[in-house]
């Protein structure tokens, strides 16, 4: 059901992957050398995994750890790594259940001739998915070395312990490294599913803040982003766009650029690319195609809201959800208010454009590229290319960020047709205008909300109508009998898919500020409002911490200041943003001066790295909220750079005070999306409390308030 | 031509209008500094010139002959971090990291020009660098920290 929600507004994902586990027991060894193996398979009879190629169940997660003569810890899982820091933290995860250091972990990510399958790296799902099998897998581990050492000592195992990377025998103080343990041996053992793992409140390592891993080759230049990467004899691509979105490709004639030296050119369907030595001289190729393009009628920005509007599924769109009857409540309710959001599309800009390099050797494919998904662009290029996935090999090195936009794999793709024709390795780098324009946007939308409740402030009539931007965090955390809340698909002109915290970003922009506006209607404190309608302890907890910190209610405002509140709630974890702003009387600049957020996501395995995420939730979700939009006109982006599409900078850094309330009762889930939810209403409802004037768009003023 | 950077010299051919970023990454693989823009817009492309920060995706690369340069890679001496590569290391700035480099050379050039920089320096020295993850707090305490602020 959660992952039908994901899927929905996924657009950028079409067609379903076939799952398979490709590496089989003799390569296994051969990649690792000897030692002890923990594999997780759904069975728990992993040797069908191991051996062949049986299929995992849709989103079934694998995972496997390998107990090496050195001691090292070889941690193999699917995952990416985007800056989101979960190599840091499932790596802690181990540390903590197998009791080794973290240096002794090593951490094997997204690389499909080497991980297991795994579906991507989206929806916050790292944490509570893959966290708990890793846990179980290195819990498993640490009884099988227990073992080990029980029947070589040939004493009784409860007298044995495995701390800080040995076996230590409690009576007679004997004791042998993990890794002599395991020399010589090739043992594949299943992960024990009923293997007791450590209660929370013993954790070492989880729960404490360990620095990002290999964060010393980050500040010295010494990573190497896959657009960093150099094969030898390597060529840069370039590829030939079309002028607006929609256009095809009528005539071309590309022997200006075939008769180049050291240029090679490919001509296939709608792609038209070049190779060259230097990127020079494939942008010069690229210069020399004369092509002819057919361009279709599509809408442009002013008409975009009107145009999803009419274009959206009618009747009951997805994600149905009703009871009682919105309509005859909200007709016979104290305190109405009828309102329409407009949200507009916005870019990811991921700092590291889309970049890919591809090589050929013979008919085995190789790809480095930044993508949350490496085995879907397997299966992409298995495609493309009529090669058997064994021979296709995707690598996804720590990239350059993503947020939800990196989900497909272009310019690897891309580097994979130029490098089949050249016949040597070809790198492509998206420039900024390309990333701007031909990735996929998060999608615009329009919010129809009736909301309608007593004088005294009991919410009685909701419904709520998403065209096209999505179905996630549609649904209303607030106790109401009579509720209809849909979402209806339309037909977006712009690429449209996935984003941090997906369609919430809207849904509860828009939930969020009627609540706001319900409660001055029923003249009630915003907040006491919210918790007079709220039945879940969670979000009650994450607002009452919020505005604790914040001293709601009792803030002292300097003149044209003013403060407001939201809440949310996505993919298990809970948030609630306070914002002070400012108003400039004069020109109407808004200016956000602080920020106090609460955020609940179970029990906290890195504080440090999580404070980050809300952090970083926070600024981002600022720029979405006050300025960012993608400016569209017959199909082309009119403001494809960042000197014309603003992105928050230091200058617009309020203060941010951020609560992490660390329930060790409830199991971890993901943090990198759903701390982004609270911002936009909290700064939309303060502008409110400060001038009197409601928005109901986002961003909300990226030219400054109209006074 | 010649370019003197982190202390070496390199020869080099260059096209007129050819940027000291793609020399940098494309020919001497220095590859620390990144390409974001390649309009001076974002920062994560800056490197010292004569130490202070310049964009190189807009400075061209001939315009850098004779001078000194100072990339990412030339700033740790004898293996020693500089202050501020440690004070981003201690505060564990980053997620992603593709600002980082940037965000480094940026604040060295301020530290240098304003050993103890005040806040609204601070802000207006970095407000040309984008970090799209939003670690502009932590950056900021970095900064504070590597100046003993």
């Amino acid at each position: 059901m959660h992952d039908q929600a994901l899927a929905q507004e996924q657009y950028e994902l079409q067609a379903e992957p076939v799952y398979k586990f490709q590496m089989n027991r003799r390569k296994f060894f051969n990649v690792l050398g000897s030692g002890l193996a923990v594999a997780f398979s759904v069975t728990n009879s992993m040797g069908a995994e191991m051996m062949g190629d049986a299929k995992d169940a849709e989103d079934q997660l694998s995972a496997w750890i390998h107990v090496g003569e050195n001691g090292v810890v070889t941690v193999y899982t699917g995952k990416a790594e985007v800056g989101q820091n979960i190599r840091t933290s499932l790596a802690q995860i181990v540390a903590e259940e197998l009791d080794v250091a973290m240096d002794k972990i090593d951490m094997i990510m997204g690389d499909t001739a080497l991980t297991p399958y795994d579906r991507g790296t989206f929806g916050s799902r790292s944490i509570p998915y893959m966290g708990p099998q890793l846990r179980k897998a290195a819990a498993s581990a640490r009884e099988y070395l227990i073992d080990m050492a029980a029947t070589a000592w040939k004493t009784d195992r409860a007298s044995l312990r495995l701390e800080k990377g040995t076996v230590i025998n409690q009576k007679n103080q004997q004791a042998i490294e993990i890794g002599k343990l395991t020399a010589g041996a090739k043992l594949i053992k299943p992960i024990n599913d009923k293997v007791s793992v450590k209660p929370v409140d013993q954790w070492k390592v989880a729960g404490t803040s360990v620095s990002k891993v290999n964060g010393a080759a980050f500040i010295t230049g010494k990573h190497k982003y896959v657009s960093d990467m150099k094969l030898p004899d390597m060529l840069y691509g370039k590829i030939l766009r079309p002028p607006a979105y929609g256009a095809t490709l009528s005539t071309v004639d590309i022997s200006g650029a075939q008769n180049m030296k050291d240029v090679t050119v490919v001509h296939d369907g709608n792609f038209i690319g070049a190779a060259a030595p230097t990127l020079r001289i494939a942008s010069e190729a690229i210069k020399a195609i004369k092509a002819e393009w057919k361009t279709t009628a599509l809408p442009s920005r002013g008409e975009i809201f009107k145009h999803l509007k009419e274009k959206a599924e009618q009747g009951n769109g997805r994600d149905d959800n009703s009871s009682g009857n919105a309509t005859v409540a909200f007709n016979t309710a104290d305190l109405k208010i009828e309102q329409t959001f407009n949200v507009d599309y916005i870019a990811h800009a991921p700092l590291e454009p889309r970049a890919g390099v591809a090589q050929w050797i013979e008919d085995k494919l190789t790809v480095w590229t930044g993508t949350q998904r490496p085995f879907g662009v397997q299966e992409e290029l298995e495609q493309l290319f009529h090669v058997p996935k064994e021979n296709i090999r995707v690598i996804m090195p720590d990239t350059g960020s993503g947020y939800g936009g990196k989900h497909t794999g272009e310019a690897g793709i891309e580097a994979a047709r130029l490098a089949k024709e050249a016949k040597k390795a070809v790198k492509v780098v998206w420039s900024r205008e390309e990333e701007f324009t031909w990735a996929y946007f998060r999608p615009a939308g329009v919010i129809e909300v009736k909301a309608g409740a007593t004088k005294d402030g009991i919410l009685t009539a909701w419904e709520f109508h998403n065209y096209n931007s999505g179905g996630s965090g549609i649904e209303t955390p607030y106790a109401v009998a009579n509720k209809k809340i849909q979402f209806h698909p339309s037909d977006s002109p712009l690429r449209q898919g996935s984003y941090r915290g997906l369609a919430a970003t809207a849904n509860v922009f828009a939930r969020e500020s009627i609540m706001n506006d319900l409660a001055l209607a029923a003249k009630m404190d915003p907040l006491e409002f919210r918790l007079q309608n709220l039945k879940e302890e969670r979000m009650k907890g994450v607002l009452e911490a919020a505005a604790k910190k914040f001293g709601w209610g009792s803030v002292k405002l300097a003149p044209n200041h003013g403060v407001g509140i939201g809440c949310g709630d996505e993919k298990g974890s809970y948030v609630a943003t306070c914002a002070e702003v400012s108003v400039d009387p004069d020109d109407g600049t808004v200016s956000v001066t602080w920020v106090v957020v609460a955020f609940e996501c179970g029990a906290i395995i890195n504080p440090n790295h999580l404070e980050n995420q809300i952090l970083g939730s926070v600024i981002q979700g600022m720029g979405g909220a006050l300025f960012e939009w993608i400016d569209f006109k017959d199909g082309k982006i009119i403001n494809p750079h960042f000197s014309r599409y603003r992105v928050p900078r230091f200058s617009d850094t309020p203060t941010v005070e951020v609560v992490m309330v660390n329930r060790k009762d409830i199991p971890s889930v993901g943090a990198g999306e759903t701390p982004i939810l609270g911002i936009a209403p909290a700064i939309r409802n303060a502008i409110d409390h400060a001038t009197g004037k409601k928005l109901y768009t986002l961003p909300l003023v990226p030219n400054g308030l109209n006074l | 031509m010649e370019l003197l950077i982190n202390n070496k010299k390199y020869d080099v051919n260059v096209h007129a209008d050819e940027s000291l970023l793609s020399v940098l990454r494309d020919q001497l693989d220095l590859t620390g500094s990144k390409y974001g823009c390649g309009e001076g817009s974002c920062g994560a492309c800056t490197v010292l010139i004569e130490g202070a920060a310049a964009r190189s995706c807009i400075t061209m690369a001939a315009s850098a002959a004779g001078k000194t340069i100072t990339t990412i890679e030339g700033l740790a001496q004898d293996n020693k971090l500089h202050p501020v590569q440690k004070a981003f290391l201690s505060v564990d700035v980053f997620q992603c990291a593709y600002c980082a480099s940037g965000m480094t050379m940026s604040a060295v050039s301020l530290l240098k020009k304003s050993p103890k920089p005040s806040e609204q320096e601070i802000i207006q020295s970095m407000q040309g660098n984008i970090c799209r993850c939003g670690t502009y707090p932590r950056i900021l305490k970095a900064i504070r920290e590597a100046a003993n602020l």
